[in-house]
């Protein structure tokens, strides 16, 4: 379970929001919403121990993030708006890189079955530089296919360059992996059509800091 | 954890592979620079024995310096270094892998080619034999001090000069050593205790460097 405690994040002299609190069960979906700016890449990448909160903590399975880093990224996959890929290494190569690095199968079978999912297989042996925007998505999202055993799911804008079937492939994917018993964190402009009971929505509107002369 | 430092150092090496053109540059700069001094200073054999080292040696620091640029920057450009970071190993080990991606691909290379650079200062045999040894003692202390000064000009802007300012004056103690062990081999009086300094150095930076890199790239990730 991820709880956040009182989460309040400052960007230069600016404070994005505050007295945050949340818990993301086992099975549950996490939507973050607000408006462009008002902290959502921000509260994300303090999710992941990237970045840590102005004040306020994170808790994973009752215990804060910051003292275990190691253990807590194991439970983790994080995919940001950088989609990560060496453009001069093949989609194959860096998705088994990847998947290596997170400590995933990464063996060439599985990998490909990943790609796969995605629709970007024939890709496989391409570079990541002559594919286009919604390719190099696809195969950066390629790493959720191998990771169903991993229980947090942190994705910054997922649906971004996504064609309708990519979409709707990556929802059948969320929802399996809510459906086992997941956790999926996601911020969208979109309305996801995640097949699941257990939505939770942060509206950072909501939680910005009072104007100063209040 | 070794199996995670494998699989940077393969990753990095394989990228390097796919652009060798930067790998080139570095090391014809080096022969370039090394080259350009008899044609300066003249043909005098003597003269040009004497300051074989200390050239050798700054030329061989600003090659390995000069590719310092690509051992952060592109990995923290398209996110892989977020990931890095999130790899649930240990970062020092992945700075490592890196390290040694870049010694062995910009420090080796001056190592294997020094001999032959050397010649064309007249330097003996067993002047040679030391400058290769000292070399190969000295250019992991390069990368590895390189490797903090990369992650701590790592988004900002200029890093370049900045990288420079602040890692050369740290090269300072391997430079003297270094260069001082082929000179005192010339000398006659023997260079064993210049390359075991070299070695401390060595030892020391393998230490601490990996450390101060992943505690700096932390920091930049804010």
């Amino acid at each position: 379970m991820l709880e956040a405690r009182h989460l309040e994040c400052t960007r230069g002299e600016r404070k994005l929001f505050r007295n945050l609190s949340f818990r993301l069960g086992r099975g549950q979906l996490l939507r973050v919403a607000g408006a462009n700016g008002s902290g959502k890449t921000s509260l994300l990448r303090i999710m992941c121990g990237l970045v840590a909160p102005s004040a306020g903590e994170l808790r994973w399975q009752g215990r804060p993030i910051r003292g275990e880093r190691e253990e807590y990224c194991r439970n983790l996959v994080f995919i940001g708006h950088l989609n990560a890929l060496k453009d001069d290494l093949t989609a194959l190569e860096n998705l088994r890189f990847a998947a290596a690095l997170g400590g995933l199968p990464a063996d060439r079978e599985h990998s490909l079955a990943g790609l796969d999912r995605f629709g970007v297989a024939h890709c496989a042996e391409l570079p990541a530089k002559v594919l286009s925007q919604g390719q190099r998505r696809r195969v950066a999202l390629a790493r959720l296919a191998l990771s169903p055993t991993v229980p947090l799911w942190i994705l910054d804008e997922p649906f971004s360059a996504l064609d309708v079937a990519a979409v709707s492939e990556l929802e059948l994917l969320l929802a399996a992996h809510i459906a086992s018993g997941g956790m999926v964190v996601l911020t969208t402009h979109q309305e996801v059509q995640v097949v699941t009971q257990a939505v939770l929505r942060v509206d950072l509107d909501l939680h910005t800091a009072a104007p100063l002369a209040a | 954890m070794i199996r995670a430092l494998g699989w940077v150092l393969r990753r990095d090496l394989l990228l390097v592979f796919r652009r060798r053109g930067d790998v080139v540059n570095a090391l014809v700069f080096f022969v370039i620079v090394v080259s350009l001094f008899p044609l300066g200073v003249g043909p005098e054999a003597s003269q040009l024995r004497n300051m074989a080292p200390g050239v050798l040696w700054v030329a061989a620091l600003l090659a390995c310096m000069l590719s310092l640029a690509r051992l952060f920057a592109p990995d923290h450009q398209d996110g892989t270094l977020e990931q890095m970071l999130l790899a649930g190993e240990p970062l020092v080990v992945l700075v490592m892998g890196k390290v040694m991606a870049h010694w062995l691909v910009s420090g080796l290379p001056l190592v294997l080619m020094a001999p032959l650079l050397g010649l064309q200062f007249d330097l003996p045999g067993d002047a040679l034999a030391v400058l290769c040894v000292a070399l190969l003692i000295g250019t992991p202390v390069l990368s590895l001090i390189g490797a903090v000064g990369a992650a701590l000009t790592l988004g900002v802007r200029g890093s370049g000069a900045l990288v420079a300012l602040l890692v050369l004056p740290l090269y300072v103690p391997v430079l003297i050593f270094g260069a001082g062990a082929v000179a005192a081999t010339a000398a006659g009086t023997g260079a064993e205790a210049h390359l075991l300094l070299l070695g401390g150095f060595l030892a020391l930076a393998l230490v601490l460097a990996p450390w101060a890199s992943a505690a700096a790239l932390r920091i930049a990730m804010e």
